[in-house]
């Protein structure tokens, strides 16, 4: 769902089609009838922004049915935890959970486990930041900041053991009775409806799902930005997470939900995070006020069970690895030396902040926003708005040429000469021309060693960040006079040693690794994260990679043939953490550590020889027994039982219902895309109170619903990649062997709304948002349906949204037409399922663009009769 | 072939032909069943092989194929198909080759009906149905299905290669694989090849090109095969779609994967270019398709020309005689003034 | 309108589907909806260009005028012999050029007489072409240089020989390839073009020989129009719908100008007779002209029946509706 991995993916959906030889059944589900669904056993036309309420058909389907792997769900969730007295759903509270305020959003205290466990609390990272003033609607408040405060991905809960449960889930207010009582409304009838399907479509796909799932058979789901790219992007994979935990398909061999990433290392880019609010090993950046000394940061932080309980260890050895010895002599290990977080400093808002002059430099390395960004019109204008850019890529994108050629300055909206930005273009290597590594999806660290020497003055990101480090010492020690100035020392007390080699010194890569393996105190490699210390005896640049270096052996290089490996492949690169190839394998196994069954068995206990085994590295102490109790008084890792397989998570447990860390619910319900063409069927509200729609001249965003101009927009558009095209184009339009696979943007209509529009097969059509306006050739076809909503028939239009004005390929950015409109908890942007118009013919190239752009608005009626008039007599072309 | 195993013998780990194997017949099964149309042999081919980019390669619209056809400047092309609900491919999932007993029906059910898009696409109000994508049921894609078969072509490397047979200059010749190549140093591009392959896959690149005036075609990566390697596209086609190997195993390995298909229900299933008993012998590269050949744009009955020359020399022979005779005839009568 | 060509019910006009369907009717009357994919041509244009069709013409001329040479000796008819031998010379000057220049890379010529392919009619072609225009050639200079007279006799002799070949071996070239409209009419281009080479010879020989002499060179001339329109007719029966190309475009443009002109001309020959000179000059000229259109006609109908896929589709599938798949050579 919300993938077309055949075509974004195709080199792993070679093992979805070798699963589909040896039997699996394929279901894709879909707006779209992709080359995915095309040899998929079942193909279902899903609405875009509809998922959750499939997904909650889907698990209201399971319980109602009793399908679920019940053993599994008491053991293995909080199914059977009691939420404190108060908590209220939706059905209860006019369509919000309990603790709601219009004013500041959800106060989460009321998701409460019941119980000697006042607050649990849990911050995927700790995202919700702050920002003074500027939205109402940001989570916590300084009064989280209390013991217990903001903790990291599966939360704080003090007196874990305090938990109350009823394992027979029958207690009213048990989380089991909770998500009965919440999905009950999720009927096929009216999952059928809100999603644009036939019961018969949804009842095949649910019955389907529940026979491949149990002792015997596990299924897994599949999603990429299908499912990420919305205002409830963070609300659609709790959904699907809470259904395969019902159906026992976590942490079991053919189960797991698997999310295919957009491109190359963007995992490794979260692991070792290009994100402002991230440490390495996803440890919370520290925000200014609330983690002012290592003290407040761990009690803020840090679990009270499992392996978060370490937190302060993982922190210390990242301070040692990045200052070394000038760690040691510094305060709190040099914690000092952390930038601090003041505010919401993720992408969206910070370029809004270019327009108010707050950010005047900006630097984009492999990174084309001008093309790839929702909105790309605002991101051009906010970038003529700075005093210097730096763009760093293979191709010269348009973000680089924004200024010079783009759709603004054909439109006049930019004049080249008043351009006032500073465009620094430096040529980047590619993956060849470098040593180093990809992290994918599945955490699997691969090596890649460089081929070629890069060309001309291209440099890889490595020897730019390093020489870039030593150039700014050197000009910060000379303007010291010399002597290094008390506030450059973060800078200068860096371990910036790393030997260079080649014509153009480039830092070995190699030795990055070794510094985030990590050393113990005797200045060995690390082997494992458990040897880190909290005295800063140890260092360790991302302590989910401790092990990656183990013995001084660079584990991400190996290359063991398939056919001389198990079935975990565990001698092919190297997988975080600990070399484990699936997380929390401990629920391969049943309670009493003997495998689900035989042909699902993966990791198990051996009584003979007390300790686990199996195919893989078991997620935890080997030797723990599966009836081990942990002492009440036990804390952090001790404190885990040997039937607590999610030891991430405070309480061990599997949330199907989060008692904290999400900031628009404890459980996924089904909300509208912020610019929807239809009313929410299932809840009184419409869409995500909290979706962060930044709000700017040059972000409008769609009347709805009965507002005046709701019907300029009645088309549903969703955005997309074909396999012919990578992203925003940097790899594959500028280029001949991919770019003239399809050289040309085009945008999918059905032949009914062509018929209804004048549009003719291969001429042109303009799309149209309140945004801007864009034209593509026709592409006619019925592999994207009209769906049948609330009774009424909605067309869709399918962009691909790789094309830009440059390079050998060269086409309008279907990014020019959304809004920004982002999810809450991770700033995502919604860029499915949002609304447009489209008409036939070319679009303005002058000025005329702004004024179609306005008139349409007003008077969209008379612009769709004066195009089909025109295409009518030149035939659309 | 990326990930399965191969039990050949003659097929080193990498997939390529081992040492000795010479002399063995090579070729390739395409299985357009499990075709994602990713389009990556077109790209390794073309990297491989360092074939100039296309002159044409606007948009078509024809589905997904901006490529066209085969030719000088491709030499893999992948076909797309999109066959809306109730489309009856016409040998019904029976038959190998086309053959006769499936085609009496050829086309009866279609003859009439529109199987493409929409009669009001140039304006008219008019509304279609939504189309019905089937495939709820769980079950192999039915004859009610919506269907977007794709796959990937390439040159057949036949049996009785036209373009070898009448290639004057001997540019052209059988490998010590029994494929079918071009020598382009003797090529001198007179283009007789061109009109003889009954498939249109050979062509002589435009001048200006790198190689421009000679003809042009897959050679299965002749060079990657005497290195023990696999031709491009088969080691890139991530669905193994693209099978290399000696000819005979492959075949064998077609029936057992047609049979399973037919069995399964899944409609128009027929292997193309297996059987060497037609008028081209068989082909080196063959194909298991889900519609009969022309829906892929495969000749059903492919000839090899020259198998006609004696008909052609006799005819040729009779006209000499004749104009001798009618010559004769002129000077016959009438006398000297 | 041709049932080979009745409008698509669909296709890429249409939407992005694929499979265009046409009807086709065969000459037994099968008939049969063929599908095409995306309606694109299922075989290669011809790579050839404009020398190629003169190069048809000036072969064939050549090589029938060889013939009328020794006729001419036979009969005694020296005036006739020499202009005639200087005709055949002037087509050989003019042929092999024209037969380079087409070359994708004209410069290696030459391997064309690296091998001897009884396989390519256009290897076999290429040793006639060779030796026919050194023999030609020689006969010519012999003459001129009025030396050697048996070896101008033995020349002579040769020259018409290889010259018969050169006349019909460019019909068994375009009918050796795989376009249905020159592939199934290969029983018919050999004979037309021999006769359209014998009507241009007569014509061409009519011209430059005082009309005393050219009595037999006019009745070739005739002879030969009539045998072409003839075989013409015969060709386009035994064709069927792969033959309607001959009514369309170029291909029906040039082959309705052959057949007028051809008959207009042959008329005024035999009309003008040794008489009225201006009437049989005239027909002379239309006679040759209508060899050029002949040939021009075959050439372009080539390029439009390998554009149609249903010329290349129809009869094939026609054939497995008949019961009649192609075997493996016995």
């Amino acid at each position: 769902m919300g993938s077309n991995m055949a075509e974004n993916h195709p080199v792993a959906f070679q093992w979805v089609m070798e699963a589909k030889e040896r039997g699996a059944e394929i279901v894709h589900v879909d707006p779209r009838f992709t080359r995915t669904s095309a040899v998929a056993d079942a193909f279902v036309p899903i609405r875009p922004g509809t998922d959750i309420a499939f997904l909650g058909g889907l698990i209201r389907y399971v319980l109602a049915q009793e399908a679920d792997l019940r053993e599994y769900v008491v053991a293995y969730t909080n199914a059977s935890h009691i939420i404190a007295e108060g908590v209220e759903l939706p059905d209860d509270a006019a369509g919000y959970f309990s603790g709601w305020d219009p004013e500041s959003g959800y106060d989460s205290t009321t998701w409460r486990y019941e119980g000697d466990a006042p607050d649990a609390h849990a911050a995927a990272g700790d995202r919700h930041n702050r920002v003074e003033g500027d939205d109402p609607h940001r989570g916590a408040t300084a009064d989280d900041a209390e013991e217990g405060g903001q903790a990291f991905e599966g939360g704080s809960i003090r007196n874990v053991n305090a938990i109350e449960t009823d394992p027979t889930l029958q207690h009213p207010r048990c989380v089991y009775q909770l998500l009965t009582r919440h999905y009950a409304r999720y009927t096929p009838d009216v999952v059928a409806d809100t999603c644009g399907i036939t019961e018969e479509q949804f009842l095949t796909v649910a019955r389907s799902l529940c026979e491949n799932s149990g002792r015997e058979r596990t299924s897994a789901f599949v999603y990429s930005v299908g499912w990420t790219q919305h205002s409830v992007g963070v609300q659609y994979i709790r959904a699907a997470s809470i259904l395969q935990l019902l159906l026992g398909n976590i942490g079991r061999p053919g189960g797991g939900i698997l999310a295919l990433r957009g491109h190359a290392s963007i995992q490794g880019s979260t692991d070792i995070p290009t994100l402002y609010d991230l440490l390495p090993g996803y440890l919370p950046m520290p925000s200014a006020g609330d983690h002012d000394t290592l003290d407040d940061y761990e009690r803020r932080t840090t679990a009270a069970k499992g392996y978060w309980s370490q937190g302060r260890s993982f922190l210390v050895s990242l301070l040692r690895a990045w200052w070394g010895e000038h760690a040691l002599e510094r305060d709190d290990l040099g914690f000092g030396y952390l930038p601090r977080i003041t505010g919401d400093h993720s992408v969206y808002p910070t370029t809004i902040d270019m327009f108010t002059g707050k950010v005047k430099g900006y630097m984009l390395f492999g990174q084309n926003p001008a093309v790839g960004s929702a909105n790309s019109r605002l991101h051009r204008l906010a970038y003529a708005s700075l005093e210097w850019l730096v763009v760093r890529d293979l191709s010269m994108i348009e973000s680089a040429t924004f200024w010079k050629d783009g759709p603004e300055v054909e439109s006049g909206e930019l004049v080249p000469e008043d351009v006032g930005t500073e465009v620094f273009f430096l040529p980047a290597a590619a993956h060849v021309e470098k040593d180093g590594t990809f992290t994918n999806t599945q955490r699997l660290l691969q090596w890649h060693h460089a081929a070629v020497e890069p060309a001309g003055d291209a440099r890889s990101d490595l020897w730019f960040a390093y020489h870039l480090g030593v150039r700014i010492r050197t000009k910060l020690l000379a303007r010291a006079g010399g002597t290094p100035a008390e506030r450059d020392l973060p800078l200068h007390h860096l371990t910036w040693d790393y030997p260079t080699h080649g014509p153009h010194g480039e830092p070995s890569a190699d030795a990055v690794l070794r510094e985030i393996n990590g050393y113990d105190a005797d200045g060995r490699p690390l082997a494992t994260f458990n040897d880190l210390e909290a005295d800063g005896s140890t260092s360790c640049g991302c302590w989910i990679y401790a092990g990656a270096y183990a013995d001084g052996i660079n584990q991400t290089a190996r290359r063991t043939a398939w056919t001389e490996m198990g079935p975990a492949a565990k001698e092919w690169g190297w997988a975080w953490p600990n070399d484990r190839r699936m997380l929390y394998n401990r629920a391969s196994a049943d309670p009493a550590g003997a495998p689900w069954s035989d042909r699902k068995r993966y990791v198990w206990w051996d009584e003979e020889a007390e300790r686990w085994t199996g195919f893989d590295t078991p997620d935890f102490a080997p030797t723990m027994r599966p009836d081990h109790q942990a002492p009440a008084d036990a804390t952090g890792v001790g404190a885990l039982n040997g039937d607590d397989p999610f030891l991430m998570q405070a309480d061990g447990k599997a949330w199907l219902w989060a008692p904290a860390g999400l900031l628009d619910g404890p459980l996924p319900m089904h909300l509208e895309p912020v610019e929807s063409p239809v009313d929410n069927l299932l809840h009184p509200v419409r869409s995500n109170p909290l979706a962060e729609l930044l709000p700017h001249e040059h972000n409008p965003h769609h009347p709805v619903g009965d507002a005046p101009g709701a019907d300029a927009y009645p088309l549903v558009s969703t955005s997309y990649r074909i396999a012919e095209h990578h992203t925003a184009g940097g790899m594959s339009r500028f280029g001949t062997r991919l770019a003239e696979l399809a050289r040309e943007m085009f945008v999918e209509v059905h032949p009914a709304l062509a018929a209804e529009r004048g549009l003719v097969h291969g001429g042109w059509a303009t799309i149209i948002s309140a945004r801007s306006a864009i034209e593509a050739r026709v592409m006619i076809t019925e592999r994207i349906a009209p769906l049948r909503v609330g009774g009424r028939a909605i067309h869709q239009v399918g962009l691909p949204y790789h094309w830009g004005p440059n390079g050998t390929a060269s086409g309008d950015a279907a990014n020019d037409l959304y809004a920004i409109a982002m999810d809450p908890n991770v700033h995502i942007q919604e860029v499915k399922g949002t609304t447009c118009d489209i008409v036939a013919g070319r679009r303005p190239r002058d000025a005329g663009l702004r004024r179609l752009v306005a008139r349409h608005a007003t008077e969209p009626e008379a612009v769709r009769h004066e195009r089909r008039l025109t295409a009518a007599r030149d035939g659309g072309r | 072939m990326t990930h399965s195993s191969h039990d050949s013998d003659l097929l080193n780990h990498p997939g390529g032909p081992v040492q000795g194997s010479a002399g063995t017949r090579f070729g390739f099964f395409t299985d357009t069943s499990v075709c994602i149309g990713c389009k990556a042999c077109e790209v390794a081919c073309k990297e491989w092989n360092q074939v100039p980019a296309r002159e044409e390669s606007g948009f078509t619209g024809h589905s997904m194929d901006n490529t066209g056809a085969l030719g000088a400047d491709s030499w893999r092309h992948v076909a797309f198909i999109e066959q809306p609900a109730g489309h009856v491919p016409a040998s019904g999932g029976a038959g190998v080759d086309g053959d006769a007993e499936v085609s009496g029906r050829v086309g009866l059910e279609w003859f009439g009906e529109d199987p493409g898009l929409p009669p009001g696409a140039h304006g008219s109000e008019e509304q279609r149905e939504v189309p019905n994508f089937g495939g709820a049921e769980l079950a192999a894609p039915g004859v009610t299905d919506f269907r977007w078969l794709m796959s990937s072509d390439v040159c057949k490397h036949c049996t009785e290669a036209a373009c070898l047979e009448v290639c004057p200059t001997g540019a052209i010749f059988y490998t010590e694989f029994s494929t079918v190549v071009v020598q382009d140093e003797v090529c001198n591009g007179c283009g007789y090849c061109v009109t003889a392959c009954p498939y249109g896959v050979i062509e002589r690149r435009s001048p200006g090109q790198h190689g421009g005036g000679g003809a042009f075609k897959c050679t299965m990566c002749y060079d990657r095969m005497r290195g023990e390697q696999q031709p491009a596209c088969a080691q890139a086609c991530p669905t193994d779609s693209i099978q290399f190997g000696p000819l005979d195993e492959l075949r064998a390995r077609a029936e057992v994967r047609a049979e399973d298909l037919i069995a399964a229900g899944v409609p128009g299933v027929q292997l193309y270019g297996a059987d060497p008993d037609s008028g081209v012998g068989g082909n080196g590269a063959f194909f298991l398709l889900l519609d009969d050949p022309e829906v892929y744009g495969l000749p059903p009955d492919p000839v090899t020309p020259t198998r006609n020359l004696r008909q052609i020399w006799g005819s040729a022979g009779a006209a000499a005689l004749g104009l001798a005779a009618a010559v004769a005839v002129a000077f016959a009568t009438g006398g000297r003034r | 309108m041709s049932t080979a060509h009745a409008a698509p019910t669909a296709g890429p006009t249409g939407a992005a589907g694929g499979t265009e369907q046409r009807v086709y009717t065969d000459a037994d009357g099968t008939t049969i909806a063929v599908p095409t994919y995306h309606g694109r041509p299922v075989i290669k244009e011809p790579a050839w260009t404009w020398e190629v069709p003169w190069y048809l013409f000036a072969g064939g001329m050549a090589g029938a005028s060889s013939v009328l040479v020794l006729g001419a000796k036979l009969a005694g008819h020296h005036e006739l012999a020499d202009r005639a031998r200087w005709v055949a010379a002037a087509g050989v000057a003019v042929s092999p050029p024209l037969l380079i220049a087409d070359l994708g890379r004209p410069t290696r010529f030459l391997n064309m007489l690296r091998v001897f392919k009884p396989t390519s009619v256009m290897s076999v072609g290429s040793w006639i072409l060779a030796s026919y225009s050194g023999v030609a050639g020689a006969a010519s200079g012999l003459r001129a240089l009025d030396r050697l007279p048996p070896l101008q006799d033995a020349c002579d002799v040769v020259a018409a020989g290889l010259g018969a070949g050169m006349t019909v071996y460019t019909g068994a070239l375009v009918a050796d390839t795989s376009i249905p409209v020159w592939h199934e009419a290969r029983r018919h281009l050999p004979p037309l073009f021999a006769a359209s080479g014998l009507a241009a010879a007569g014509a061409a020989a009519t011209l430059v020989t005082s009309p005393e002499g050219s009595r037999p060179a006019r009745r070739a001339a005739v002879l030969g129009a009539a045998l072409e329109l003839t075989v013409d007719t015969a060709m386009r029966r035994h064709l069927g719908p792969i033959g309607e190309v001959y009514g369309r475009e170029e291909a029906g443009r040039f082959h309705r100008a052959a057949r007028a002109v051809t008959t207009t001309g042959a008329a005024l020959v035999a009309v003008g007779g040794g008489r009225r000179r201006g009437v049989t000059v005239a027909g002379s000229a239309l006679l040759l002209a209508g060899s050029v259109c002949t040939r021009w006609a075959v050439y372009r109908a080539g390029f439009q029946s390998a554009r149609d896929p249903v010329a290349t589709l129809g009869p094939q599938r026609a054939r497995l509706v008949r019961g009649e798949r192609t075997r493996a050579r016995s």
